[in-house]
């Protein structure tokens, strides 16, 4: 599916990177823990988080992750946005919980990938 | 790229906002340089997991990245405290962060052993009160 798709299943708006939205992704990784999202993911496009903080674009900027969903409504502040512009990154942001989040986009066809 | 190219950075210890610019730094000048994916990828998850490690635990430090055609290596340096045991520092899901670190997405316990995973090489000389040094070194 495209980040498109993905904001669609999710009902996302988008903060940041309008003209990425159709990239295509293929898998998605969902924590409050950087740190884990640093052990654990693997070429994913997709990070959903409810933390809010600069740390949240520089893990994915590590990963090569192109598009950063906030959950739970988080509303990320101007210096986060203008850092995710800076690396070309798209921020969504849903008020659907993390549970749901991850559920409807795994019902869409988008997996967790490899362990 | 004929000779090594040697990156110096100091990690401030004030601002956690600012804790990654370095390994952003080095990751912008891999990718100019046109060093394979994989490798940068390495040098940016084991540095960023070492730079935030500085800010958290060590006040701060510096970093010096040299890069030859063979491998990239990362040497971080820091007077902070120490590790009192590295065999349990090294333990996935040991850490010593506190709270208000965690709330930061961090101090998972992943830390030490993320950089480990993810170079080909990894030394830690520590000295309690005087510091530690990490040396990692990803082969090209």
């Amino acid at each position: 599916m495209t980040v498109r798709d993905a904001m669609n299943v999710l009902g996302a708006r988008v903060l940041v990177g309008e003209e990425n939205l159709d990239q295509e992704v293929k898998s998605a990784c969902g924590s409050d823990m950087m740190s884990d999202v640093l052990a654990f993911s693997k070429d994913h496009s997709i990070l959903l988080t409810g933390l809010c903080n600069p740390q949240v674009i520089r893990t994915a900027e590590m990963l090569d992750i192109v598009c950063i969903i906030f959950v739970r409504g988080k509303k990320p502040d101007q210096t986060i946005l203008d850092m995710a512009e800076e690396r070309n990154l798209v921020v969504l942001e849903t008020g659907h919980r993390m549970f749901s989040s991850c559920g409807l986009l795994y019902q869409a066809g988008l997996n967790g990938g490899a362990i | 790229m004929e000779e090594a190219i040697r990156l110096t950075y100091d990690v401030s210890p004030e601002d956690f906002t600012r804790a990654g610019e370095a390994s952003s730094d080095v990751k912008g000048k891999l990718k100019r340089l046109g060093v394979p994916p994989d490798a940068i990828r390495k040098v940016s998850i084991a540095m960023y997991e070492g730079e935030i490690n500085m800010v958290i635990h060590a006040n701060g430090g510096r970093i010096t990245v040299e890069i030859t055609p063979q491998q990239i290596r990362m040497v971080l340096a820091d007077q902070g405290p120490g590790i009192p045991d590295i065999e349990q520092a090294m333990q996935a899901g040991w850490s010593t962060a506190p709270d208000e670190v965690r709330n930061l997405g961090f101090g998972a316990g992943m830390g030490l052993p993320n950089m480990k995973k993810y170079t080909d090489e990894m030394k830690i000389d520590t000295v309690l009160g005087v510091g530690t040094t990490i040396t990692m070194t990803v082969n090209i």
